[in-house]
């Protein structure tokens, strides 16, 4: 007989009931007698978003290549079946063993997006271990974060008990080592987050204090254990060509978001642009070795049965033997009925050869991202894309053949005028009218231009940690001056422009930048019943603005309040390999409209180079 | 060449739906390295199509998908391999040559067999084997089911082929198919409506037991298990 957590009564009334059951091809399954440690690994979002994240699937190959170590996935319940849970009193499982997470040794948590932070209390409140850190006994899992969000860990640091900042595949064999000899020695749970607090890249909250100025900035920051070091580097794996990589990754019944094989081809990203937090905190730029990838991806095919592979990276284009891998790949596996997605390339006559192979032309459609609407602007976020190279770009792809166009821009950036706004209609317009530039009788149909704009916010360790935000009123008032000017274009009819919600912006805007004072806000949000915040349908705005007065916490001052060069940032003991001398330098750059050569060209001392490797490192020696 | 397939479904994979196990059994396809036949055009997929679908909740020992392909192995080796990149809840049981011009697992399946057992604590208060007799001496047994457009009157009296207590359970033979197909918890529900009582959905325990088609041998038409319309290749 099979042992699910959840009857058949509950199943059944359920969307969905095969997100709850486990069982898909390229599961673990482990004896638990040869078990001693047990690790549930969660991604605190739906199962079918949480199942297309490349991360998750390393870590669980890795935790499970370990001998004795068991790791297991769980995610998110539904909405549904949240409500059916917490009123039949069953708790949150894990998928593989149906076993209650409450008796895991170890919780992981990725967070990988601000708007998931009630996600987290969701899991915790399922699971039945306490909320906070200092609430936990020893019949609680240690609850660790991971990913981007924990390089701002504070507005969520009392829910956990550890972070663990930069790449897993570094820490976690120590991690596990430490909790077997604590064990071992009869050490409870406060020893054990003593010992591992001294391990590189391990942020333990509990052990710091933080204080406040007058004005509400934070005065210092220290440790009040002994354990505790003062700063805490990330960590990262130099070697990504002899490292883990699922080779069979998990393959899910119900069609996830990424129902495709992932190749990571690299980390990192040498453009540094200035509002782009992982272009800063994955630093340095590191390749995956071609014949690596090459075996790596056929191996992959071979064991799961998808129809398709993507690649992944920061920015494919950079990656320096991509045309040899996308030639391989197209040989190799087209003809095996294989479909290669592509990842958004630079447009050139290279990228545009390659997708004419593999995607149908009359579908698909070529994406832009010159994120501002003025060069004057791009100069100041150092996007290094020029309108003439976008023009060239879409005259060439529109020769081609193609005849849609996307184009990504950010409202609210520091500096922005109105002439800025505007050039984002403008360019738009530019666009439609090169495709008018071609002989009537060789156009295949109408072009069509679809301009988004998302809303800037502000992140920790980029050039714009000091920005100011803007408001919500702003932000529509900013999206209005663009769509009045859409609408006076000569093309008008061909361009369609939209934008993103601004209320949630605002608020990512807070939890991104957000100290430990905002974790009552978080609190008091998930109370009132919020969860699932990144899902527009379930977003309640009213409930967090009465979640943020209720804790008393004045918005403002994390949003659209400049910071002062010489301000103690919440995150500002994490060291990240990056300098905060840096950041400051482009920060003025970026105030002087100053470019900076990417890291290709030249290196510009950001401090990666203390990892000693990377593209940066090795181009110096 | 055409190649007929069963499969079962048991346990956990009732969770699974039938959507889902489509999109299942191509990755099968691509993992056993089947050499299976491509449709045209710019997204091409492979040729498979499934015998009938099952409903949410529902276990089987009889899934049947038809595919084709360019060449095969013989029908133990395919199941080895088959067998090996498949979940162990839904192993695949005979793979079977058929002829080029036979006819789709879908447009042949007639009748269908099926084990239904009370859920504990769901069991029914009046005498269920009584109710049975009664149930199937009546010259006509009609509803009325509602579909999206219209409610239409049906007849089930000559739909069921055979109903009878078995192993703390009960064995129905139903017809199927595109034409009259009847789903077993509906005789179930018709029953209960008989006594004056109302079934709850979550009552039964159901399992397919065989799916079969009509096969006109010696001038007389035979229920035959579909896979029995196809030859092991040796």
């Amino acid at each position: 007989m099979y042992k699910l957590a959840l009857p058949d009564e509950i199943l059944l009334q359920v969307e969905k009931p095969a997100r709850y059951i486990g069982k898909e091809v390229n599961m673990v399954e482990k004896d638990l007698k040869d078990v001693d440690v047990r690790f549930a690994m969660c991604f605190p979002d739906v199962y079918e978003i949480g199942m297309s994240h490349l991360g998750i699937q390393i870590l669980y190959d890795m935790f499970n290549k370990m001998e004795g170590v068991y790791c297991e996935r769980v995610y998110s319940p539904w909405v549904d079946l949240d409500r059916l849970m917490r009123e039949h009193n069953i708790p949150l499982f894990a998928l593989e063993s149906q076993d209650p997470i409450k008796s895991f040794d170890f919780l992981g948590i990725t967070i990988q997006y601000e708007m998931c932070y009630t996600n987290i209390l969701q899991i915790l409140d399922l699971s039945h271990i306490p909320l906070f850190s200092k609430d936990r006994t020893e019949d609680d899992p240690i609850v660790i974060g991971g990913g981007p969000c924990a390089y701002n860990p504070e507005p969520i640091a009392e829910y956990f008990d550890i972070f663990s900042l930069g790449e897993g595949e570094m820490v976690y064999e120590d991690v596990i080592r430490i909790y077997r000899e604590n064990r071992a020695c009869g050490g409870d749970r406060i020893s054990f987050l003593e010992k591992v607090a001294a391990i590189d890249g391990i942020y333990v909250p509990m052990f710091y204090d933080v204080t406040y100025n007058e004005d509400g900035t934070i005065k210092e920051f220290v440790p009040n254990n002994k354990n505790a070091k003062n700063k805490i580097k990330k960590t990262i794996i130099m070697d990504l060509s002899h490292t883990y990589y699922p080779q069979k990754p998990l393959v899910p019944f119900i069609r996830a978001t990424q129902d495709r094989v992932v190749l990571e081809i690299q980390r990192g990203c040498i453009r540094g642009c200035r509002f782009c937090q992982a272009g800063m905190i994955y630093r340095p730029v590191r390749e995956r070795n071609i014949d690596y990838l090459k075996d790596m991806a056929v191996e992959m095919i071979k064991n799961t049965g998808h129809e398709e592979i993507s690649l992944s990276s920061l920015s494919s284009s950079d990656y320096s033997k991509l045309k040899e891998l996308l030639e391989f790949l197209i040989a190799e596996l087209k003809e095996k009925g294989i479909n290669i997605s592509l990842p958004s390339l630079r447009v050139d006559s290279f990228s545009l050869d390659v997708m004419s192979k593999v995607q149908d032309i009359k579908k698909s459609s070529l994406t832009f991202a010159p994120e501002a609407g003025s060069q004057r602007l791009r100069n100041v976020i150092n996007k290094g894309l020029t309108e003439e190279q976008i023009l060239t770009g879409c005259a060439l792809a529109f020769k081609g053949g193609w005849n849609k166009v996307k184009l990504y821009f950010m409202l609210g950036l520091p500096t922005e005028t109105v002439s800025d706004m505007q050039g984002i209609a403008e360019l738009s317009e530019k666009v439609a009218e090169e495709y008018y530039k071609i002989p009537k009788g060789e156009r295949i149909g109408k072009v069509s231009v679809t301009a988004s704009s998302s809303f800037f916010i502000p992140k920790p360790f980029t050039p714009f940690q000091w920005a100011a935000m803007c408001t919500k009123e702003e932000f529509l008032s900013r999206a209005k001056v663009v769509n009045d000017r859409m609408k006076e274009m000569l093309n008008k009819k061909s361009i369609k422009y939209n934008w993103h919600e601004a209320d949630v912006s605002v608020l990512e805007g807070l939890l991104a930048r957000g100290d430990r004072k905002v974790s009552k806000v978080i609190y008091n949000a998930y109370k009132a019943g919020c969860i699932y915040d990144a899902w527009g349908d379930f977003f309640n705005n009213e409930k967090w603005m009465q979640a943020i007065s209720d804790a008393g916490i004045d918005l403002d001052f994390y949003t659209t309040r400049e910071r002062d060069l010489e301000e103690v940032f919440p995150w500002d003991f994490i060291d990240i390999g990056v300098t905060k001398d840096f950041l400051k330098r482009e920060w003025n750059n970026a105030k002087n409209e100053n470019v900076t050569p990417n890291c290709k060209m030249q290196c510009q001392g950001c401090g990666a180079a203390t990892f000693g490797g990377g593209i940066c490192f090795e181009n110096k020696n | 060449m055409k190649i007929r397939i069963k499969f079962a479904k048991r346990g956990a994979m009732k969770f699974i739906s039938h959507l889902d196990v489509m999109r299942y059994f191509q990755k099968v396809i691509k993992r056993a390295d089947i050499d299976i036949a491509y449709s045209e055009g710019f997204n091409p997929h492979q040729i498979m199509s499934f015998a009938s679908p099952l409903g949410l909740g529902l276990t089987s020992e009889a899934e049947y998908v038809d595919i084709e392909v360019h060449s095969t192995l013989d029908s133990k080796t395919s199941l080895e391999i088959l067998n090996k990149v498949s979940v162990p809840d839904m192993p695949v049981l005979s793979y079977k040559l058929l002829e080029d011009n036979a006819t789709k697992a879908m447009t042949l399946v007639a009748a269908a067999d099926y084990y239904v057992k009370f859920r504990e604590s769901y069991e029914p208060d009046f005498d269920f084997n009584e109710a049975i007799s009664s149930f199937l001496s009546k010259d006509s047994i009609i509803i009325t089911k509602e579909t999206k457009k219209s409610t239409k009157e049906i007849d089930l009296k000559p739909l069921i082929y055979d109903f009878k207590p078995y192993e703390n359970g009960y064995f129905l033979k139903l017809a199927a198919g595109s034409v009259d197909n009847l789903k077993p918890e509906l005789v179930f529900s018709a029953l209960y409506a008989e006594n004056n009582r109302s079934l709850e959905d979550i009552s039964l325990l159901i399992k397919r037991i065989e799916v079969y088609g009509i096969k006109e041998t010696d001038g007389k038409e035979e229920f035959i298990p579909l896979e029995s319309f196809g030859e092991d290749i040796a």
